[in-house]
């Protein structure tokens, strides 16, 4: 590694810090900004002010606002949040690492569907561009686009599991495995493969294939075409010109000179993706009933459990700021001319 | 192949554009040779089929654009006939092409020994990467690239230093044929100047023949050899450098070398503007392109296209001044009468 990329990359760590604090303090704005009181909310219309009162000071909500906010910066940064209000009232960290892998176990091959299927197909449109592939590839791409995630997973269940029984219907995994399944860190293909339990690995694998197939399908619309648009672009400027003067093949040209200059513009749209994969992980979980983060925050919404929401915003406002920090760096390996 | 027989013969070459306003005939019936080892300058307006005739040369015309009439012989094969593989290979191996803009004409993400490898391995396969590494360094050398240049980027180079990367890049595989298309006109003055004189000393060290498009004349008077001068898609003039600046016959030459400002403070004089605007290639004047804007304009001139005259031994000009045709005779008289 280079000393300027080594640079770059703890510039950017340290640019990570202080853009943490303002999406934390976002959070916490928005949090106390938003119509509704949450004692009130949680507690129903007839407590008394004694009551409520009890509640305020449980959840802090009678300090100064800057305690507060110095109070949650702290839980955000020692990633103890205090407990729940509702369902069993458990350590809210507790919660969260419970639901937070399994949404990523079903976001990452998701991801990785939706950018291999993506960008593969924008860069074959565009190579064959204006030919009847290409159309094909454009109308498909703003189909699964326009069709709403639950719809394409209801229409999927019933192909897959209804009509042909090939996939499991719902759920993480089979609950009869469930019961004698030793889980460590919640991922359930992780832990599966380290207890060396094939069978339950095979249940995973298999009740993660059509909500990661759903959600991925639904995310890949956006990409082929942004894709396609960056990769035509590409390929009518004057490196791709000179290239082909020099004799390099047309396939290197578009796969190597072009795709990797394309991928820029790619990885920015993946990080951005992350924020949408979240909406849409809460479609998906809901159709799939996938016991994610997703929908462990409508249901929190719901139960106007004040803590768990505050909580759990808090944690995917850090792991955006994650997601984008690990974007930039690939793209500093990407793109020299970024890193100097 | 024999040093005395050209190294491109261009014969009746066309190449037409579809447009909107009908076929725009971009080159037309154009036919000249390059020699082995010269500069051949390439000058006229811009607009006049330049680039579309250097871009003919490698085959690069896309559509909308074909080839669609003539030849092009490259070592006596017409390069025309190629099928895809052999166009691969004749495009680097044989002849090469450096553009205008060296902000854009390498790949940003690659560094300039990746380029150069990659131009050899793309040709030949069985080049080992330390084998290509060697041959690059001794091209390096000879270009007065330094070799610490090779780990660079292409953003964390100069202007020039890109164009020669570029020009490394054409000779790295022994091509025959460099075409420069304005590949100094985006520099500045003094890096041109270098750069110009750096092509001069390319030819003489590797033999290689230059084609080198302009507009700027005055260019071509310090860097070429002989002087092909086109106008709205003919070739109208060609000859020797030292002929054609001081003898042009072609009433276009004639005007363009007029209005070229010199550099001589005391000689400051009323630059020539040459009347009217050059024609829309979709629908070119009939007979001889120039004609409406020719101060010697004769009525023949509308009606017949001139064809290829020597005039003097390597000076050849299209123009009905200098040739005869049983027309030329009749109008003349009547006029004159
Ligand atoms: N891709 C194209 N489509 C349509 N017309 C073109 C295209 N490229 C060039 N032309 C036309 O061909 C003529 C010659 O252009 P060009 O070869 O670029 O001239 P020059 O290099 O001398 O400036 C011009 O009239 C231009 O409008
Ligand atoms: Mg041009």
């Amino acid at each position: 590694m280079s000393a300027s990329l080594r640079k770059f990359i703890i510039t950017r760590i340290l640019l990570t810090i202080p853009m943490v604090l303002i999406l934390i303090t976002l959070v916490f704005i928005i949090m106390r900004i938003l119509p509704g009181d949450p004692i009130r909310s949680q507690l129903g219309p007839r407590v008394t002010e004694a009551q409520a009162d009890v509640l305020r000071e449980r959840l802090g909500l009678n300090r100064p606002l800057i305690v507060q906010y110095g109070d949650f910066l702290v839980e955000m940064i020692t990633f103890d949040f205090g407990n729940a209000l509702t369902q069993g009232e458990r350590p809210i960290k507790d919660e969260l690492a419970e639901k937070l892998p399994a949404t990523i176990e079903l976001s990452i091959p998701a991801v990785i569907f939706m950018a291999v299927l993506g960008v593969w197909s924008g860069a074959y449109a565009a190579k064959n561009r204006k030919k009847p592939v290409d159309y094909i590839f454009r109308l498909l791409s703003i189909a699964v686009y326009s069709i709403p995630i639950f719809v394409m997973g209801l229409l999927f269940q019933i192909l897959f599991s209804v009509r042909l029984p090939v996939f499991p219907l719902a759920g993480r995994m089979d609950t009869v495995m469930l019961v004698s399944f030793d889980s460590p860190t919640n991922f359930y293909v992780i832990d599966a493969i380290i207890t060396g339990n094939w069978p339950a690995l095979g249940s995973a694998l298999a009740h993660l294939a059509l909500p990661a197939f759903t959600l991925g399908l639904a995310l890949t619309g956006v990409f082929v075409r942004l894709t396609r648009v960056n990769m035509i672009e590409m390929l009518q400027s004057d490196f791709i010109t000179a290239g082909r003067a020099r004799g390099i093949p047309e396939r290197r040209l578009v796969y190597k000179h072009a795709l990797r200059n394309t991928f820029i513009p790619i990885l920015t749209l993946i990080g951005l993706q992350f924020a949408a994969l979240m909406a849409g992980a809460v479609l998906t979980e809901t159709t799939f009933s996938w016991p994610g983060i997703g929908r462990y925050l409508v249901e929190r919404i719901e139960l106007r459990d004040y803590t768990a929401v505050q909580s759990t915003i808090g944690v995917f406002a850090m792991f955006v700021a994650g997601i984008s920090l690990i974007m930039d760096i690939l793209y500093a390996f990407i793109d020299p001319r970024i890193r100097y | 192949m024999n040093d005395t027989s050209p190294l491109v013969q261009i014969r009746d070459l066309s190449v037409t554009y579809k447009t909107r306003l009908g076929d725009t005939s971009a080159v037309d019936k154009v036919s000249f040779d390059i020699r082995h080892g010269e500069i051949l300058g390439l000058v006229g307006e811009s607009g006049c089929g330049k680039s579309t005739l250097g871009k003919a040369l490698l085959r690069m015309i896309m559509p909308p654009g074909r080839i669609s009439a003539g030849q092009i012989l490259f070592n006596g094969e017409d390069i025309l006939t190629f099928d895809d593989k052999r166009l691969r290979d004749y495009r680097g191996r044989q002849a090469s092409m450096i553009f205008q803009d060296p902000m854009t004409s390498l790949n940003p993400v690659q560094t300039v020994e990746q380029h150069l490898v990659e131009a050899i391995q793309v040709h030949e396969a069985q080049t080992q990467t330390p084998d290509a590494t060697g041959r690059i360094k001794t091209l390096l050398e000879r270009l007065g690239i330094m070799q610490s240049r090779l780990a660079s980027y292409p953003h964390q180079l100069s202007g020039g230093m890109r164009q020669r990367v570029m020009i490394g890049l054409g000779l790295v595989l022994n091509a025959g044929l460099i075409i420069a298309d304005e590949a100094t006109t985006s520099l500045d003055v003094i890096v041109e100047a270098k750069l110009v004189d750096q092509l001069r000393e390319i030819r003489d060290e590797f033999g290689v023949s230059i084609l080198a498009i302009t507009h700027n004349i005055a260019l071509v008077a310090e860097m070429a050899d002989r002087v092909a001068v086109m106008y709205a898609g003919n070739l109208v003039e060609l000859g020797e450098v030292s002929r054609i600046f001081d003898r042009p016959l072609h009433p276009y030459t004639q005007g363009l070398l007029a209005s070229v400002p010199t550099t001589e403070i005391n000689e400051r004089k009323e630059l020539y503007k040459m009347p009217g605007e050059p024609p829309n290639l979709a629908r070119p004047p009939s007979g001889c392109r120039f004609h409406p804007r020719c101060p010697a304009a004769m009525s023949i001139c509308s009606r017949h296209r001139p064809g290829l005259n020597e005039a003097a031994p390597g000076h050849w000009v299209h123009c009905w001044l200098y040739q005869d045709h049983p027309e030329k005779e009749e109008k003349t008289l009547k006029v004159a009468a």
